[in-house]
């Protein structure tokens, strides 16, 4: 059998696909995560050797036969991945060198060379002008993520074991919410902010957040329940648990990963958000994206100085992919193959 | 007893998202309807019914027929280079590579980053650099000095403008088809409102980089669910890799095709983030501009709210066209499901 071998001993889930299952029904379970998935073509051609040793298991028919055109064709291959990298990487170089020169070192001819000697310069001129807006954004995505993720959890709970009548056409007419141009409620929105007394404040920003993040947030909690067995549910009914009980004992505890999917998604969409921020707050109110895209738009302000802000503005979500990029993959995944 | 009670409760419990959605989302879409026929146009709310006329002020404007162009001249080409960078580069992390891990990471990272960051470095990246005429005593002299990409691949920033770039592509009356479409009554197609605006595809080229490796990710998902036996079969029967790509697993693909698609469309209806921060006067001749542009200046920046919302409700009609459908279409593949 050549079709699979053993997941990769990294891979800390041992998860993989299953073989003959037809695509629609696995995308459909949405549980798939290509980080998760590995399987091994057996294409001998396409086969490093390095890898089957790594994989540990036996190889198929001849591993070792690279032909010459294999060769060359993975080596095209390789050729353009690498131009890829070099693509998705430059804006990166470039924010690190700049942000890293001293003033007088930003000139537009030397835009592509090394600091020398390193200056922290910009750092410091661009957290002095941050700082407090940095504060906003974080007091603003932390509560925002964790609210958002229980109203999505209960949601999905109802949504998932709780269907009514409608229900399903209920859920499509929430979803519809994710996808509108925030442009067409904008305009009553500030006037609803204003009325109520919210505009300008980050709390009325974080509620405007937990709302329109309902639609997200309910799909992927909703689906997340759906793959947990309803006998499961029907066991607790007939012992007497009720509504509460079965979320609290049941669904509860199995919904960790679910949580942090969501809690990453929310941080990571509160966090680079600009439409609502630069409409509904004011100056000292600014979330990060704001203020760092007013100073980017000043002539006043030298290139090392926007470049440490942009990448000041970056780094949490950056960090969070860094360490959590499997649960963010998996929102990703899950905010868009819906079935 | 226990289920009706237990009934009532769920009901209470998605109760309040269910009314935030119904007044947000429906409520307010109604709303910026209603305020798209009146007049308001100060800062304070002026609710004098003028019918269409603020429909009729923007298509009479300029700026939003370029707008509309902008939009179909960048869907089409962000979507397509979107969808074959994404397919290209999750075949090739399909195939067993080194660093397989890597290679992933370093192509989904842009997706954690907000579009403001983005279009700031690509700003600066893409910007030409500047030639100077400097005058000496023995005649004018042209010193160029280059930035960003043109400083890097050594071009000249005088005929590599990239962002600042005015030129619109549309057909002159000299070339064949111009005839032609006139011909056959589509005339209308040779005007310059119609044609390509080069620096647009600067913002083209930072959208695909933050979105191609979204892309990858649901195409990688999509690839490693298809059986391998199915595959094998294949190659048994003699195919060759690029028959087995064309015919089994590209058509396998298409429901991820499709939903891709989709999402990045809806994207790049209400782009507005990256225009802001990469032109947020709209470029040279509006080259740059997107409707979600013109819509919050006029209605935030200019006071013309009214208008706003028009342009607004063109906006929305444009994203449910997209999005209905198909949110239409992933219902009953559930329910046959």
């Amino acid at each position: 059998m050549s079709g699979e071998t053993n997941p990769q001993p990294s891979d800390p889930t041992g998860r993989r696909s299953t073989p003959g299952a037809a695509l629609g029904d696995i995308l459909a379970a949405r549980k798939i995560d290509p980080l998760d998935v590995v399987v091994v073509t057996d294409d001998e051609e396409e086969v490093t050797a390095t890898k089957r040793v790594r994989t540990g298991t036996s190889v198929g028919r001849g591993a070792h036969s690279h032909g010459p055109r294999a060769r060359i064709l993975r080596f095209i291959m390789y050729a353009i991945l690498f131009v890829f990298v070099l693509w998705y990487l430059a804006p990166v170089y470039v924010l690190l060198v700049t942000s890293l020169k001293p003033s007088s070192q930003v000139t537009l001819d030397k835009m592509w060379t090394l600091p020398w000697p390193p200056s922290l310069d910009g750092f410091s001129a661009a957290w002095t002008a941050l700082a407090p807006n940095f504060v906003n954004s974080l007091k603003l995505a932390i509560p925002a993520a964790i609210l958002s993720s229980i109203l999505g959890s209960m949601n999905g709970y109802v949504l998932a074991k709780w269907k009514f009548r409608g229900a399903d056409t209920l859920f499509t007419l929430i979803l519809f919410g994710m996808f509108i141009p925030y442009q067409a409620i904008l305009i009553p929105l500030t006037q609803v902010m204003s009325d109520v007394g919210l505009y300008g404040s980050i709390q009325g920003l974080i509620l405007v957040h937990i709302i329109y993040g309902i639609p997200i947030t309910t799909l992927i909690f909703r689906n997340y329940y759906a793959a947990i067995p309803t006998e499961l549910l029907e066991a607790a009914k007939v012992d007497g648990a009720g509504f509460i009980r079965i979320y609290r004992s049941i669904l509860l505890p199995l919904s960790a990963s679910g949580f942090v999917v969501v809690l990453i998604w929310q941080f990571n969409s509160v966090w680079n958000d600009f439409l609502f921020a630069a409409t509904l707050t004011t100056q000292p109110n600014w979330p990060m994206t704001v203020a760092l895209n007013n100073l980017a738009g000043s002539f006043a302000v030298d290139w090392n100085v926007q470049m440490a802000g942009a990448l000041i503005a970056a780094m949490p979500t950056l960090l969070v992919f860094i360490i959590l990029g499997r649960y963010f993959v998996r929102g990703l995944l899950a905010g868009s193959l819906k079935g | 007893m226990r289920i009706s009670r237990d009934r009532a409760t769920s009901l209470l419990v998605i109760a309040p998202s269910v009314l935030a959605i119904g007044i947000f989302v429906y409520g307010l879409i109604v709303w910026t309807g209603y305020i798209s026929t009146v007049q308001w146009d100060t800062l304070r709310p002026d609710y004098t019914f003028v019918g269409l006329a603020n429909y009729q002020a923007i298509f009479a404007q300029n700026r939003f027929l370029m707008d509309i162009r902008n939009t179909v001249v960048f869907t089409i080409s962000f979507i397509a280079a979107s969808l074959t960078i994404g397919l290209l580069l999750a075949n090739f992390i399909d195939r067993q590579i080194r660093a397989e891990g890597l290679f992933r990471n370093i192509f989904v990272f842009p997706m954690a980053i907000s579009f403001i960051v983005t279009g700031v470095v690509w700003k600066w990246v893409l910007s030409p650099g500047t030639v100077e005429t400097i005058t000496t005593a023995g005649g004018s002299l042209l010193v160029s000095r280059p930035q960003g990409v043109n400083q890097l691949f050594g071009l000249d920033p005088a005929s590599n403008r990239w962002l600042t770039d005015s030129h619109v592509v549309f057909l002159a009356p000299d070339s064949p088809l111009y005839g032609f479409l006139h011909s056959v009554g589509l005339g209308f197609l040779t005007s310059p409102n119609i044609g390509i605006p080069i620096a647009l595809f600067s913002l083209v080229i930072a959208a695909v980089w933050q979105m191609s490796g979204f892309v990858m990710v649901l195409y990688l998902a999509g690839l490693r669910a298809i059986p391998e036996e199915l595959k094998e079969a294949a190659r048994v029967d003699g195919c060759t890799e690029w028959r087995i790509f064309r015919h089994i697993v590209f058509p396998l693909l298409t429901p991820i095709t499709l939903s891709a698609m989709i999402i990045l469309g809806h994207i790049s209806l209400k782009i507005y983030d990256l225009a802001v921060a990469m032109t947020p006067g709209g470029g040279p001749g509006f080259a740059t501009d997107t409707p979600a542009l013109f819509m919050w200046q006029t209605a935030f920046r200019d006071d013309h709210f009214g208008r706003g919302a028009a342009v607004a409700i063109v906006m929305l009609v444009l994203v449910a066209g997209v999005v209905v459908p198909y949110l239409v279409w992933t219902r009953r593949q559930e329910v046959e499901a």
